[in-house]
């Protein structure tokens, strides 16, 4: 066990990934000489060499689309969007390439593409720099799509995606960055988790909690705020946000039937949206209160000094915990007719 | 909108590109007369020397097949038994010069009209028309002929080319990597981005684009306003245009861009100029915005034309070559209708298969649920599931 930042357990995730296996190549814009942006490739060029850490021209379509061909040469490309918001210039490429080639030569084409994006907001940047896209890719088939909230995940989890013959979107919450945990760097990699599964990060009996990616540590805090309050909530972990570990939530709805889901991003068409809809599907039943989201707002991310009016925080989910739980809440005086 | 009277007609400028262009490289005039060309003349060696009558045999029968091919795949069309084809009449020379310069282990990334080049590659006949009956995505193997499944988005093969030729280079080969496109296909940024990536790497890639004058309904001079292979200057990627209808020249100069690929020299541009002589598909109607003029124009430049003048001034077109040829055209065809005809009907489950390569807990689910769905009208009978028709199987 070592104690390292979450930047630093995917650097160091990387760095074992390239170790175990030669075709695994980096790609993108000042991950080479500087480590980028972020530091996140902090040493590998120097260590691995200019063909296996690759500065490329800012051309972020072109990134994607030479992996793929990369792909087809039998290479593991990893590729780093610089932020969220510049993932865009790529959108047709990973959408009607990288997700579809599988499918389109029946099987013949691997794209074991890791495509990672730092995402997310609360680091008072401007425009495009906060963005929470996640659900773009969630509704595109042949993608997997994860999150990471902690630094063993995040060391485990880069390795299993760039392991994964399908392509993964490994969204990274770049406000997290220097939070710092332990990592067992020497974890063997079939003897972790599958990265297609949820995982239950407190027991709790009144009420289902699920976040990903940078909202888990709120989702955390606000375990201990409404236990404090004598509401006993279980946290999940989402992880994998395509597919969705649903036996999971399903089983945790089951037992404490409410639901509220947490995330950066909007809400209209959002990935809570989805889960509200599956979770009420299959156990409608067992729910005592209508699923709640507790989202960003539906609008194009603001300039940082309102950014936390936006983001969902410790408050805004301890009163959508209210809601489910049919306490008194900001919308209490809408009598329940709140929309 | 561009103004009529000051933007020249595309006719008018594909004349000029011939009479006036200096760098519009031709081996064989319209007369089908062989024309020196010092520069070029090196890399024919073969179709010059002893063995050339064998080899000019050989590009006049894979383009009389390929034509067969493309006359086959509209007629089946006509008839109902694909649902579309975009035929390549006319393009080839460009097709069959540029892919009988390939090597095996070159790899290529192509659109849907490139079939003349798939055949050079080897294709399995029947592999070719699965697309377009609707019956797969896909129809070959990309690693057994080295050759991707066509591409569909305008211009996104290019950068797959460069990124194939990028491992090329990382694996220490001398295999090159090319990316066929059309003229429409460089106004797109993933073409321009696969130029950038090609120069700044030095990938060996050649990017062979066949000018065929439109793109659908629009010309080419919507696309550009120099040539287009003086784009490929503007990234410092070697270029040169051809005549496209030429096949000697399409097969030097691709020679030429392959060996410079493989010598370390990087990327190269070859603008194949050349005419789509049928509709873009087989749902298009060009006379809704070309002259009919301008197709006689070109018919008069037909590919297979001037190969059979140059091999009749030699005295290679023999009864016997044409016997031989029509012959292997007539059992292609024959192959291709039979393969159309008997091809198996995918099954309905086929529809969840290999979205992912690896097992996937919500596809797994929808498609648990389909199968029960399915299997009640086998059960029961649609009636007896409640529905009247039992969907649309
Ligand atoms: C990104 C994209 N935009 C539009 C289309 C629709 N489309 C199909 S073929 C075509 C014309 C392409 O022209 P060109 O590149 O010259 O190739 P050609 O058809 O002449 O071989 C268009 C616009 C497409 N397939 N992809
Ligand atoms: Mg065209």
């Amino acid at each position: 066990m070592a104690t390292m930042t979450f930047a630093r357990a995917i650097n160091a995730g990387l760095r074992k990934a390239m170790e175990n296996d030669p075709k695994v190549v980096l790609m993108g814009e000042d991950i080479g000489t500087l480590g980028g942006v972020f530091r996140i490739t902090d040493g590998l060029q120097k260590d691995f060499g200019q063909h296996r850490v690759l500065d490329t021209p800012l051309a972020e379509a072109g990134i994607i689309g030479t992996a793929i061909g990369l792909s087809y040469r039998g290479y593991r490309p990893v590729c780093e969007i610089q932020f969220d918001g510049f993932i865009y210039p790529a959108f047709d490429q990973i959408v009607s390439q990288v997700a579809k080639l599988h499918y389109r030569t029946q099987g013949l084409v691997k794209v074991p593409l890791t495509i990672r994006v730092p995402f997310g907001g609360g680091i008072g940047s401007p425009e495009h720099h906060s963005e929470s896209p996640e659900a773009y890719f969630t509704h595109t088939s042949g993608l997997r799509v994860i999150s990471v909230s902690n630094p063993q995940d995040a060391y485990t989890m880069i390795q299993q995606a760039i392991a994964c013959d399908d392509p993964v979107l490994y969204f990274e919450p770049k406000r997290r960055y220097h939070d710092k945990g332990e990592v067992d760097e020497g974890l063997d990699l079939s003897a972790a988790p599958s990265m297609e599964s949820a995982r239950v990060l407190t027991q709790g009996s009144d009420v289902t909690l699920v976040a990903y990616g940078p909202l888990v540590k709120t989702a955390l805090d606000v375990a201990v705020a409404a236990g404090d309050e004598g509401i006993s909530v279980e946290v999940i972990d989402l992880r994998s946000l395509s597919p969705v570990d649903y036996p999971v939530v399903e089983a945790s709805v089951r037992k404490t039937g409410r639901l509220v889901i947490a995330h950066e991003a909007g809400q209209n068409g959002g990935l809570g949206a989805e889960i509200a809809a599956s979770l009420t599907e299959r156990c409608f039943n067992y729910l005592e209160h209508a699923p709640v989201r507790v989202t960003g707002f539906d609008i194009p991310y603001p300039y940082s000094k309102l950014e936390m009016h936006h983001l969902p925080d410790l408050d805004r989910i301890l009163d959508g915990v209210d809601r489910a739980m049919d306490r008194p809440n900001s919308l209490s005086s809408l009598d329940g007719a709140d929309d | 909108m561009l103004g009529e009277d000051s933007t020249p007609h595309p006719q008018e400028r594909s004349r000029r590109e011939q009479s006036e262009d200096p760098e519009f490289l031709q081996l064989l005039d319209p007369s089908g007369q062989r024309v020196a060309r010092p520069e070029l003349d090196r890399w024919l060696a073969d179709v010059d020397g002893e063995g050339g009558a064998r080899v000019l045999a050989g590009l006049y029968e894979d383009m009389v097949v390929i034509r067969r091919i493309d006359m086959e795949a509209t007629a089946l069309q006509r008839q109902g038994e694909l649902a579309l084809w975009p035929p390549l009449l006319g393009q080839e020379a460009a097709q069959i010069g540029s892919g009988r310069a390939l090597r095996q282990d070159d790899f290529v990334f192509s659109s849907y009209r490139e079939n003349g080049v798939a055949y050079c590659r080897g294709v399995n006949l029947n592999e070719i028309l699965r697309v377009w009956r609707g019956n797969a995505s896909s129809g070959w193997d990309p690693f057994e002929i080295n050759m991707a499944t066509p591409q569909i988005i305008i211009g996104a093969q290019t950068l797959h080319s460069v990124g194939y030729a990028m491992g090329i280079q990382f694996d220490g080969a001398d295999s090159v990597a090319l990316a066929y496109f059309g003229d429409g296909a460089t106004s797109e940024g993933d073409v321009s981005e696969s130029m950038v990536f090609a120069a700044s790497y030095q990938a060996p890639v050649l990017f062979f684009c066949q000018n065929n004058h439109w793109a659908i309904s629009e010309p080419v001079t919507l696309q550009t306003h120099i040539t287009l292979a003086e784009r490929a200057g503007g990234f410092g990627i070697p270029h040169v245009r051809v005549d496209g209808n030429d096949v000697l020249a399409v097969l030097a100069a691709t020679r030429e861009a392959l060996d410079r690929a493989r010598q370390g020299g990087g990327p190269s541009f070859i603008e194949a100029v050349t005419y789509r002589m049928g509709p873009h598909t087989t749902a298009d109607d060009p006379t809704r915005y070309r002259d009919a003029n301008e197709l006689e124009d070109w018919a008069a430049k037909d590919p297979i034309l001037r190969l059979e003048k140059h091999l009749e001034s030699r005295g290679l077109l023999t009864q016997e070559l044409r016997e031989r040829v029509a012959a292997k055209s007539d059992e292609v065809a024959g192959v291709v209708r039979n393969g159309v005809i008997t091809m198996p009907e995918p099954e309905a489950m086929d529809v969840f298969k290999h979205v992912y390569a690896t097992p996937n807990s919500w596809l797994s689910r929808q498609e648990d649920h389909y199968r029960r769905y399915l299997a009640q009208f086998e059960h029961h009978g649609a009636s007896a599931a409640g529905h009247v028709s039992g969907g649309q199987h």
